[in-house]
């Protein structure tokens, strides 16, 4: 009697358990968008960034954090910044989506990642934030340095 | 020195264009001695911060307007702290208080923010080590290891801290912040470490009311050193004993 | 003394998977009120950036208080050498890890980023109370698992006095932990006080022989099983000491904050002006967690009747609940003291008392922390020989 009942228990926990290995099947190929133009080149070879580039962002993040290392080169904004870039429709690709570049291969891997959680997943210019923010206010700056004036909104 | 110029200058005319109400041409005029300052100072990027350094703002409650919220203003664009509506779980970094005091009825406005304490409750009390001080005496969340426990919360006698109650959209890239985590006043590390100073003392200077002072402390030729010298400043709570980094002045 | 014979409940009634059914039901529902928090956000609760600790906590708390205290009876035969209650150690050992886990399920998955639990193991601040928590709950399974291995185990029955004494600091040390939880926060009015850590040892003894009780009572009830009135009226005395103990301590702790001016303002918010938390303190933890099961314990007339114990119990654990909420949400429902001297007014709720209204889901995750601890509870002593056959009198 009891061990029928241990038996049952135990088989329902270990399905459950096994549930993510079994319900995760087939998921397509990722497709990968680069970056294109003539010289953009990755900040590190292409065979180590597909390795290791978990390890230069992350230890970033801990210089950054702890010893307000601001850096570019293995900044995850520079990523951003030269990896994500509107696609032929003009459109940015959203975290939530394959197409965006840090999604597709880690869907393909089955690797979570939650930094877009809060981390901006695009280029701060494509950030609509509505009212005048920074991003706003410095893509403003940008048309007005080259307007050639600098004598605020009027 | 030229890089540094071309700073200056994109430094200059940002705070000009920021400028909603003050009269700009005037601004031109009074920020560059003091950015030439700042510029000349800043770390470079690739250089870990020090203790050499401890930044710390002064706040003279006197020349606070009543009403103001240009700092409040500039720290939320600064983060992109949305507003929700639902005051009692959104976050906010600076709050702007207006004491009464109960023997004279004088009224007066301060802003109040996190207070960037030397021995930091919320540090002590956190399980993870997510609280920290950083070395030039600015108090963060590591965000990336915060669980979202809250006891830090329960531990800052300024009730400085909010929790991130719904998902986050659109945060700026300099800015990250996200559901779950805990977070408060950074003292916009993100721009103190490239020289600049942060949102809101550069608002409020920019509505022209000087209120804030923003600067380090451990050197004595700085100006908030030399206000402080002159004319003093009182920590919040000071009977805790936290030396903290946000000094008030007229309280 | 007679050999005492253990064995497993039968446990293949109707009724006993219906209460196998029953706590799942409340599981899954806490589960789901869970998953719900954790999708929206903590603003769909009734927790905002005032009342930063709510309802989880004051479930998980009080679960962890009294999952030490449970081991109290296998303290009082081990330690204190009362034979007595030596039957009662083994199930004494398992609900106290029953309760212990199902708090800390409670306090996880109120957690805002629950799925960092990994980190909570892996980064340890040790000037964190908090830390040495969890350091201390871990330990406190480790420990009361070994207690109970070494009453089960024959060859290991020798050294068992040496694990019930171990047992027994570890949990002395966890509850002083669990009240410095509070007592460290001197920021705030309300827990600057050292007498918090022994006032929650004195309140763990209560709250957890309560549940105790009540949970012997229904296994033997239900598994048709005999339990003595000689057994049962000297838990009941017990209680009954426990009760005045808590009592007398939350007495002492309101007059010594009384004594000290700076605490004032507090004092005569939680005992006068509080509202909610006034009527909360006085009606739930003094009068019906306090005051009448004392009273009933030593009422003439119901010495051994077991549903006035069970009464009894039940008012205890809803006082012990009352006093949680009043220690963590009416501590933090009153405004810290910034600006002394000043009336102070903000946009964010600074100098004023804050309300808090606890969402259906916090209390659903609370209760399905319970029924977490129950159905542990429920599933072992059906595979394992916890409960000896009998507790019938000796004679
Ligand atoms: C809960 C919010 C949160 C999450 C989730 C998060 N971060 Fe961050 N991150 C921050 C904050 C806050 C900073 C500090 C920004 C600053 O000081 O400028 C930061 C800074 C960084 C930096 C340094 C700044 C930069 O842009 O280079 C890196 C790198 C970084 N995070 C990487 C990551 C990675 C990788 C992940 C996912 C594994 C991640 N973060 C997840 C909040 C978060
Ligand atoms: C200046 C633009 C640029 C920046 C900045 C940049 N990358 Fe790249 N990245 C590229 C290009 C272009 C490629 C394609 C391979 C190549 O040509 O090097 C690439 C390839 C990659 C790949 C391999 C993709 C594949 O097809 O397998 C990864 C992974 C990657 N980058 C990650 C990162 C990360 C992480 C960062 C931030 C630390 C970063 N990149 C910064 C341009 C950039
Ligand atoms: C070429 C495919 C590919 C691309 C493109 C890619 N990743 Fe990865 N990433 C991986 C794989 C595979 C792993 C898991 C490696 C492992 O577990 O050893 C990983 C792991 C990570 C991890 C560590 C996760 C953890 O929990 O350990 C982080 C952080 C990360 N990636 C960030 C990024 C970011 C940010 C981008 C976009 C700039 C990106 N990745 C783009 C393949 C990719």
């Amino acid at each position: 009697m009891t061990n029928r009942f241990l038996r049952i228990t135990f088989l329902l926990v270990g399905l459950g358990l096994l549930y993510p290995v079994l319900g995760s099947a087939d998921t397509p190929k990722p497709v990968i968008h680069e970056p294109e133009g003539e010289g953009v080149k990755c900040v590190h070879p292409e065979e180590e960034m597909k390795r290791n580039h978990m390890n230069y962002i992350l230890h970033q993040r801990d210089d950054t954090m702890y010893d307000g290392i601001r850096t570019e080169k293995h900044s995850l904004a520079n990523c951003i910044d030269c990896h994500v870039q509107p696609g032929k429709d003009g459109k940015i690709a959203s975290i939530e989506t394959e197409e965006h570049f840090c999604k597709g291969c880690h869907e393909y891997a089955a690797v979570t990642i939650d930094c877009f959680e809060c981390h901006a997943d695009r280029p701060q210019k494509f950030i609509n934030r509505g009212g005048k923010n920074n991003a706003s206010l410095q893509q403003d700056l940008q048309t007005m340095l080259s307007a050639g004036t600098a004598s605020g909104d009027q | 020195m030229s890089a540094n110029k071309s700073k200056v200058a994109v430094n200059n005319s940002r705070r000009a264009f920021l400028s909603k109400t003050a009269s700009t041409a005037g601004m031109i005029t009074i920020a560059p001695g003091v950015l030439l300052h700042q510029v000349a100072n800043a770390k470079p990027d690739d250089q870990p911060i020090s203790e050499k350094v401890r930044w710390g703002m002064l706040i003279d409650t006197n020349k606070c307007e009543k009403g103001c919220t240009d700092c409040i203003d500039a720290c939320n664009a600064e983060h992109s702290l949305t507003d929700n509506g639902r005051p009692e779980s959104d976050t906010q970094y600076i709050r702007k208080v207006t004491l009464r005091d109960k023997s004279t009825g004088h009224e007066l406005s301060l802003p109040l923010m996190c207070q960037h304490c030397e021995t930091a409750p919320c540090v002590d009390v956190c399980p993870t080590g997510a609280s920290f001080t950083r070395k030039d005496g600015i108090a963060l969340v590591d965000k990336h290891i915060c669980i979202g426990c809250r006891y830090c919360m329960m531990a800052c006698p300024y009730k400085a801290r909010s929790f991130v109650h719904e998902a986050v959209k659109n945060q700026t890239l300099s800015a990250p912040r996200g559901k779950g985590t805990v977070e408060s006043c950074t003292m916009c590390v993100h721009r103190v470490d490239k020289g600049e100073t942060p949102a809101c003392v550069e608002a409020c200077s920019k509505g022209m009311h000087d209120a804030m002072i923003f600067g380090d402390l451990n050197d004595p030729n700085s100006k908030i050193s030399k206000s402080l010298a002159q004319y003093g400043g009182k920590q919040l709570r000071a009977d805790l004993q936290l030396n903290t980094a946000v000094r008030y002045r007229g309280i | 003394m007679k050999k005492i014979e253990y064995s497993a409940i039968k446990g293949n009634s109707l009724g006993y998977y219906g209460l196998l059914g029953g706590l799942g039901l409340l599981m899954l529902i806490g589960l789901l009120a869970v998953w719900h928090m954790e999708h929206q956000g903590h603003w769909v609760t009734g927790m905002n950036n005032q009342i930063v600790w709510g309802m989880p906590h004051v479930f998980a708390v009080f679960l962890i208080v009294a999952a030490s205290g449970a081991l109290n009876v296998a303290s009082v035969a081990s330690v204190f050498r009362k034979e007595e209650y030596e039957p009662l150690a083994r199930l004494s050992g398992l609900l106290a890890i029953a309760l212990l886990a199902g708090g800390l399920v409670v306090l996880l998955l109120d957690l805002g980023r629950p799925d960092r639990l990994i980190v909570a193991m892996t980064y340890y601040n040790f000037k964190s109370i908090f830390a040495w928590n969890i350091i201390l709950y871990t330990g406190f399974f480790a420990i009361v698992g070994i207690y109970i291995w070494f009453m089960m185990d024959h060859n290991m029955y020798k050294f068992k006095k040496t694990a019930g004494m171990a047992a027994f600091v570890w949990r002395l040390i966890l509850t002083t932990g669990t009240g410095s939880i509070f007592g460290f926060l001197v920021a705030r009015s309300a827990y600057d006080a050292a007498l918090l850590a022994p006032m929650f040892i004195v309140m763990s003894f209560a709250f957890g022989l309560a549940i105790f009780i009540l949970v012997l009572m229904a296994s033997y009830h239900w598994s048709g099983r005999e339990l003595g009135d000689e057994i049962v009226a000297r838990l009941r005395n017990l209680l009954g000491v426990f009760i005045a103990a808590v009592l007398y301590f939350v007495a002492v702790y309101h007059l010594t904050n009384l004594y000290i001016t700076e605490h004032h303002g507090f004092e005569k918010f939680i005992l006068m002006e509080g509202g909610s938390y006034t009527k909360i303190f006085w009606i739930g933890q003094i009068i019906l967690g306090g005051l009448i099961p004392l009273a009933l314990v030593y009422a003439p007339g119901v010495k051994n009747c077991r549903k006035t114990l069970s009464l009894i119990c039940a008012l205890v654990i809803l006082g012990g609940l009352a006093t949680m909420y009043t220690v963590i949400i009416a501590g933090q429902a009153y405004p810290l003291q910034i600006f002394p001297g000043y009336e102070v007014t903000s946009s964010f709720f600074d100098g004023v008392v804050n309300d808090y209204t606890p969402s259906i889901y916090e209390i659903a995750l609370g209760v399905g922390g319970v029924a977490v601890s129950l159905l542990i509870v429920a599933f072992v002593i059906k595979v394992l020989p916890f409960l000896p056959k009998s507790l019938a009198d000796s004679k």
